[in-house]
């Protein structure tokens, strides 16, 4: 088989990785890139969307492309996050710049098309304005409660604010910011990360100035928890599999991907859930039976989002940005 | 086993006092408690058990403990009387000594100074007092006085002194103490002092080595008492037999000694030494000539000839002996000093003698007999309990004789107002005990006068790097051997070791061999009563060595039995008599710790009860069959039984080196050979390994110099410290700021509790290349992971500040920040409060002030005459604490204090939270370090299917010489848990088995053999290789980028020589070395050479005058008095400087001036 858009999975290597679909490369066939054969060709499938996840196909795409949208998705979306941490007060266990950390890396549910970009050139006491920054404050004192239940040993019961969490982090809106942040408030994307454990007497009193920012600068800023895609896995039967055979050949497989007609005879089902664990090459029996394959211009993206945005919104995102790059090479003066 | 039925490892919330009690909930191997037991899978609960029992440094604690009850005791007893040589009336009897509690005290009191971290904390020494009852003559009368206190003992931590033992967590907490802290070590002035585990040859034994170039046969014998250490040799010369003494001026012809001590009989000598063996007397009877040539022939003959090679070393006023006493007083204390003699019953000695001179002809017939000394059977370890025994006895003798001088000179004095009391003068020297003592633990030198012993490096200070290297430290044993001498002997793994110290940890270079660790399940036996011993042995059938006839006492079958060395009978059925013997101490009747064996070529049974022998627990076999039951098993599980009840019902027996020996001992169950005779079976085979080597997952599978250095290297991984980590203020601390515990554990891990107190973190590694900066070891991390906290670390350092009081009343304050015009802080005082103290939490900067302590500007002014100034209106002069660094710092705690002597002590923390960078170094744990070569974006590293991009991307390379096979099955089962959503066990000899690893791998659709197809993180397209990847637990290790950068352009230079200074720590230039300087003149680049020899380093412009060739100034030679021919030049100062000394010795040099070209 002669696929040329099939990268071979063999036992120990992977075949046919780089596309050759590009002009001069062979002698017949036209390769040269046009819109119009794109448009024809491209097909996105989403086979699901959620507030967090997105997984869908992107077909008859070049590698470059694809790889571009994860790339960009991982570090160039812009996201919010805490950037500055001012402490007041910390004489819980943890120490200022561990939580500082802990702080940043909080995802925050903000648009991110709100704010400006913070102008580093400037003096850090005008840095941050109401446009560009959002102050969250987190205040909390541990105390003892008085109504604990009798021998109870769990903080939580015998204290009161034992745990703080991501969403004791409280939105301090800045001058215009109560009008434009009035109908989405800025809170933590998951309410519930831990951010330290206090004991009565113990006392966290800070500002967090948090700003637009991009993957590649802290991985506080990527908007995503992973973008990535895998090749749509191809499984071809050579010569039929039947019998006890068939049953071996299906375990060899996730559930699903091999099912077995009414001759006892395997047959591709869904290729689609198939992880490429390799294991039928693994036995002699199936040896020039199979050949396991992916299509190297069929990408299954998952779009895992931290929760600032839906995965779509990132997504798209990751397009402007490339598109925004694209325009900017092409007015480049050595591009023209 | 399914490994569908494999159930994750329960971590029970649960708070429990008993850290162990976990240990024994977890299901293993997938079991449950209400699972059937299995003898073989379960026997190593006893493990646990026994480290609930014993702990890992339960060896110091035992020494410790038996010091001050026992020990103490036996000292005083000894040196109970003090005379005076005046008064014939006066006397001063002890009675008792106690440390720690008065006789009056309730009973479980422990009175020392203060908690143990006050005492850390505040420089103090953490000790009890101890107190002596005494009776003494006042006038007439003679009088009881009980708790009187001679000094201060420090007390050992968790040792029955300590206020920390016994007691629960939460108690523990309450003290600021860690309870999974191991004690075992002393708190002097401050810092944590061990005493390490000493390894010496044994004492009173004798030792039988062979020179077969020499054709020399010595049999030795180191005689040691609390009076003194001899050692008495028989050796060979031309095929002779003497003895040989360091107080006997001469070597003495065996029989001549063996009459001195009353053996005048030929024959009996000759039924003595040889038996009836027709070849030991033919080697022997030469002997007797020489005897005969010499003319002595009886005792008193004898007696004169040794008396007269004595050299005598009298003391002061002790009467002069005759020859015949001399002789008399040879044999009887000082050959074999270890032997009392009494009523000059001398025949004990000689048949030790005749033993002895037995032992060389043996190797003289046979020279396979002799003894070998690095066998572990023939070493004793001396632990901290004995070493303090030893400088305790030394002091008090000292303290009774400074107070025997004190009262002589006080009753001397003829009319005296009042009534002596003896009271009086004592508690003047108490002092001395308590500084002595203190001085010797914090400096290590432990000096004896008696025994003229001068020992340094005793005691180290206890490393705190991390958990283990704590640990690590405790279970360590150096050796008394010298570590330039290029001996292979002691350095080599004995076969003996196994079970009783670690295979795997020793350090490498020049101490490599020569300081060893405990294995994990040993223990070390303390000194035992002979006495009821020596009874036992006469009444299970042994004949008194006193009342055999010399000709059957080497008669065949006739077995001798030696009792720690010495001859006390014998038996004519010895392994009966052995067989009796270990039924007893089965059942309790006598100490679990005495050993006894049987050696069929010396034809003789030993008993041994003395201290320092490395003993551990084997189950006990008996027709085939283990001893220790299912049913066993399950009392101990459920509490009912402890380690001890083993013991007590004989079903588990400690065995030392030399009775292990003399076993058969089964590997495993399916090791129980019925054609065997099988005595013991094995508890666990891990335990060969100690406390650091048992960290290592799969060490079975690594080649060993792999594991060695993973034992030196996980003493340097940053991790968790202890509980109370962030209460300690050390000098320097690192701590990890998320440390994991390891994906693939061991049963040791969750035996000494890394898994609560971890070092490292498991990362998700690739093993491809990627780059080209992974070259030579090095490792590629990903930003994103550094971003959200990987390796993370951060560094703690002290800084000490005194607050000294001057004689002339004034002293030392801390003044407060000083302000600009604006009322800003200045830039130096930024990090301090109005106190003068850096605030907590404040950014410590380079150059700025952390303490700004002030200095009286007339503090070395007299004290009189002062006394008109007022204490406010003395002038001071600023002397700040400045921080220096490349990065700042942040100031973490603050302590002011007030130490022993009066004086403020401030001690400032300043941490550092620190990311990984270029150069930092890491390691996983399989001996493969290396450091970070370049750091990665998230985006451009590869990722699999699931979009998981690595943390560390390890070059392939680091295996095929490595071997490290340990480290991929690590990779496979971490894999494995991490799907599987349990811990895996690495465990030495056992853990998961690879197989059923590579199944759950397939089961969760990943390759059986964990390599998965990536896709380059750059280009998008898979790889063309499968890659190798997985979770491998990394530790990051102390060396740090930060902490050695170093580049100086112009700086600090040596006053003498004006050249720059040396070392990072000064600033200092980077040498131009002898080689680089080859390498320069081998060029040609002769201007180079100059700058960097010369102008860059110390040149120096002299006069010289052209006409003598001396250096002159300003343009005149003082030589030739003139300002003609003297011409300017430059030299390096160093030149200058030589010519100038080379003039005070009288020698002129006189430099010669021509044109350069």
């Amino acid at each position: 088989m002669s696929d040329n858009t099939i990268v071979g999975i063999e036992y120990n290597r992977v075949t046919n990785t780089s596309s050759t679909d590009f002009p001069g490369h062979q002698a017949n066939g036209d390769y040269s890139w046009d819109i119009e054969k794109f448009k024809d060709s491209f097909e996105i499938n989403i086979s699901h969307i959620t507030e967090r996840t997105a997984n869908f196909d992107l077909i008859h795409i070049d590698t470059s492309i694809a790889n571009a949208f994860r790339r960009i998705m991982i570090s160039e979306v812009p996201s919010v996050a805490a950037e500055a941490v001012y402490m007041f007060m910390n004489t819980s266990v943890i120490q200022d710049e561990v939580l500082a950390h802990r702080i940043g890396l909080i995802p925050l549910k903000v648009d991110p098309d709100l704010l400006n970009w913070v102008d580093k050139t400037q003096d850090e006491n005008d840095r941050y304005t109401e446009d560009n920054t959002i102050v969250l404050s987190l205040d909390v004192v541990c105390t003892k409660n008085p109504h604990a239940p009798k021998n109870s040993t769990d903080p939580k019961e015998l204290y009161r604010n034992a745990h703080v969490y991501a969403k004791d982090l409280k939105f301090e809106p800045q001058g215009t910011q109560v009008e434009s942040f009035k109908n989405s408030p800025v809170v933590p994307s998951d309410p519930d990360i831990l951010l330290a454990k206090l004991r009565p007497g113990q006392e966290i009193s800070l500002r967090a100035h948090c700003v637009l920012g991009i993957g590649a600068d802290h991985a506080k800023f990527s908007p995503v928890a992973t973008a990535s895609y895998r090749l749509m896995p191809t499984i071809d039967i050579i010569e039929p599999i039947r019998g006890d055979s068939a049953k071996r050949f299906q375990q060899c497989f996730p559930s699903g991907v091999i099912d077995i007609n009414s001759n006892g005879e395997a047959y591709v089902k869904d290729s689609r859930k198939d992880t490429v664990s390799r294991e039928v090459l693994r036995h002699e029996e199936f040896d020039g039976k199979v050949k396991l394959g992916r299509k190297r211009d069929h990408f299954i993206f998952n779009v895992e989002s931290t929760g600032a945005m839906s995965p779509e919104e990132i997504f798209f995102k990751s397009v402007r940005v490339l598109k925004n790059k694209a325009d900017y090479l092409r007015n480049c003066p050595i591009g023209q | 086993m399914a490994p569908s039925k494999r159930k994750a490892v329960k971590l029970e919330e649960a708070e429990s006092d008993e850290a162990f009690q976990d240990l024994f909930q977890h299901e293993y191997r997938g079991k449950k408690l209400t699972d059937e037991i299995n003898t073989v899978e379960d026997k190593w609960n006893l493990l646990p058990a026994f480290l609930k029992v014993k702990g890992l440094v339960k060896q110091h604690l035992d020494s410790f403990n038996y010091f001050v009850d026992v020990d103490l005791k036996k000292i005083i007893r000894a040196n109970e009387l003090v005379l005076s040589d005046v008064d014939p009336e006066f006397y001063l009897k002890y009675l008792d000594i106690r440390v720690g509690h008065k006789s009056s005290s309730a009973p479980g009191t422990k009175e020392v100074i203060l908690p143990p971290h006050e005492c850390r904390l505040r420089d103090l020494t953490y000790s009890a007092p101890i107190y002596v009852d005494v009776e003494y003559t006042r006038g007439r009368k003679i009088i009881m006085h009980k708790d009187l206190e001679i000094g201060r003992m420090p007390v050992m931590l968790r040792s029955n002194k300590c206020i920390l033992d016994g007691i629960n967590e939460k108690q523990m907490a309450r003290f600021d103490e860690c309870p999974l802290d191991p004690g075992g070590y002393f708190v002097v002035n401050g810092t944590e002092k061990v005493i390490l585990v000493q390894e010496q040859l044994s004492k009173n034994r004798i030792i039988v080595e062979a020179d077969e170039k020499k054709n020399i046969v010595q049999a030795s014998v180191t005689s040691s008492t609390h009076e003194r250490k001899s050692k008495t040799y028989v050796i060979t010369k031309n095929d002779k037999i003497y003895l040989k003494h360091n107080s006997i001026s001469e070597d003495i012809p065996i029989v001549i000694v063996l009459k001195a001590a009353g053996i005048t009989s030929d024959l009996e000598i000759l039924q003595l030494v040889c038996g009836s063996d027709p070849q030991y007397q033919d080697l022997f009877v030469v002997n007797f000539e020489e005897a005969a040539k010499l003319e002595v022939f009886t005792q008193q003959q004898a007696l004169n000839y040794v008396g007269k090679r004595v050299k005598t070393i009298r003391r002061a006023g002790a009467p002069k002996l005759s020859i015949l006493q001399e002789g008399i007083e040879a044999i009887a204390t000082t050959i074999i000093a270890h032997l009392t003699v009494a009523d000059l019953q001398f025949r004990e000695k000689a048949l030790y003698i005749a033993t002895m001179a037995r032992r060389v002809v043996m190797t003289m017939h046979n020279p396979k007999m002799v003894d070998d000394r690095d066998y572990v059977g023939n070493k004793r370890l001396e632990l901290a309990g004995q070493l303090m025994s030893l400088l305790f006895e030394d002091l008090f003798k000292k303290f009774n004789s400074d107070f025997k001088a004190n009262i002589d000179k006080i009753l001397k004095k003829p009319s005296r107002t009042s009534e002596f009391d003896a009271l009086l003068s004592i508690n003047i020297h108490s002092n001395n005990i308590t500084m002595g003592l203190n001085r010797a633990i914090s400096t290590g030198n432990w000096s004896l006068k008696r025994f003229k012993m001068e020992r340094a490096g005793v005691t180290h200070v206890l490393s705190r790097l991390s958990y283990i290297s704590a640990l690590g430290m405790m279970t360590r044993i150096s050796s008394q051997f010298e570590k330039s001498r290029k001996v292979s002997g002691p350095r080599a793994l004995q076969p003996s070791q196994f079970g009783m110290l670690c295979t795997s940890d020793t350090p490498e270079g020049e101490a490599c061999g020569l300081v060893k660790n405990l294995a994990l399940m040993t223990h070390i036996t303390t000194d035992d009563e002979e006495a009821p011993i020596r009874n036992l042995c006469f009444v299970l059938g042994c004949e008194n060595i006193l009342g055999i006839d010399s000709a059957t006492l080497h008669s065949r079958g006739n077995y001798g039995i030696y009792l720690n060395g010495t001859l006390i009978g014998t038996s004519r059925f010895p392994s009966k008599f052995v067989t009796e013997f270990r039924r007893l101490r089965r059942s309790g009747k006598l100490s679990e710790f005495v050993s006894i064996y049987t050696n069929t070529h010396q034809q003789a049974v030993h008993i041994a009860t003395d201290g320092g022998r490395i003993c551990r627990p084997l189950i006990i076999v008996k027709n085939n069959e283990p001893m220790v039951k299912a049913e066993h098993l399950l009392r101990l599980r459920n509490g009912e039984w402890a380690f001890d009840d083993f013991l007590t019902h004989g079903l588990v027996e400690y065995l030392d080196v030399n009775e292990e020996n003399d076993s058969l001992i089964a590997l495993y169950e399916k090791d129980l050979d019925p054609n065997q005779a099988i005595t013991h079976l094995e508890i666990e085979p891990f335990t060969v390994l100690g406390a650091v080597a048992g960290l290592i997952p799969y060490p079975h599978h690594n080649q060993s110099p792999r594991n060695t250095y993973q034992c030196a290297m996980g003493k340097q991984a940053i991790g968790a410290i202890a509980y109370n980590q962030f209460r300690r203020i050390d000098t320097l601390l690192y701590f990890m700021v998320y440390p994991q515990q390891p994906m693939v554990k061991t049963k040791t891990i969750e035996l000494i509790d890394y898994d609560k107190l971890p070092a490292g973190q498991n990362a998700t590694v690739a093993v491809m290349s990627y780059s080209g900066y992974d070259i030579e070891d090095a490792l590629v991390l990903n930003k994103a992971s550094i971003d959200r906290g990987f390796g993370r670390c951060q560094v703690v350092r002290k800084n000490t500040i005194q607050l000294k009081r001057y004689p002339n009343h004034t002293k030392d304050i801390v003044s407060g920040m000083r302000v600009d015009e604006d009322g800003q802080p200045i830039f130096p005082h930024q990090a301090l409060g109005p106190d003068g103290l850096g605030e907590i939490g404040a950014r410590v900067e380079n150059g700025q002030v952390y303490v700004n302590k002030c200095v009286p500007t007339n503090a070395g002014e007299s004290v009189l005459g002062h006394n008109e100034q007022t204490p406010g209106a003395e002038s001071h002069r600023e002397t700040p604490a400045y921080y220096k660094g490349p990065e700042p710092s942040y100031v973490d705690q603050v302590m002011m204090s007030v130490s022993d002597n009066d004086q403020a002590l401030i001690k400032v923390l300043l941490r550092q939270t620190r990311r990984p960078e270029l150069g930092d170094k890491f390691s996983s744990r399989h001996g493969q370090k290396g450091v970070c070569g370049i750091i990665v974006q998230q985006e451009d590293l590869p990722f699999n299917d699931d979009g998981i991009s690595p943390d560390i991307i390890m070059n392939p390379h680091g295996f095929p010489s490595r071997m490290t096979v340990g480290k991929m099955i690590e990779l496979i089962s971490g894999k494995a848990g991490v799907l599987n959503g349990t811990l895996e066990y690495g465990t030495c000899f056992g853990g998961s088995k690879l197989e059923d690893m590579s199944k759950i791998l397939v089961e969760k659709g990943f390759s059986y053999s964990g390599k998965d197809m990536l896709y380059s993180g750059i280009t998008g397209e898979c790889l063309q290789a499968y890659i190798f990847f997985g979770p491998i637990y990394y530790q990051k290790l102390k060396h740090m980028v930060l902490d050695k950068m170093h580049a100086r352009a112009r700086g600090p230079r040596a006053v003498l020589t004006r050249q720059p200074t040396e070392g990072r720590s000064r600033d200092g230039g980077l040498r131009l070395g002898e080689m680089e300087r080859d390498c320069v003149i081998a060029y040609g680049a002769s201007q180079l050479l100059l700058e960097r020899l010369m102008i860059s380093s110390d040149a120096f412009e002299v006069d010289v005058c052209n006409k003598c060739g001396l250096m002159g100034y300003n343009s005149w030679c003082t030589t030739c008095k003139s300002f003609e021919n003297v011409i300017k030049m430059t030299i390096p100062y160093a030149a200058k400087l030589l010519f100038q000394e080379l003039l005070s010795m009288n020698i002129a040099p006189r430099l010669k001036l021509g044109d350069v070209f």
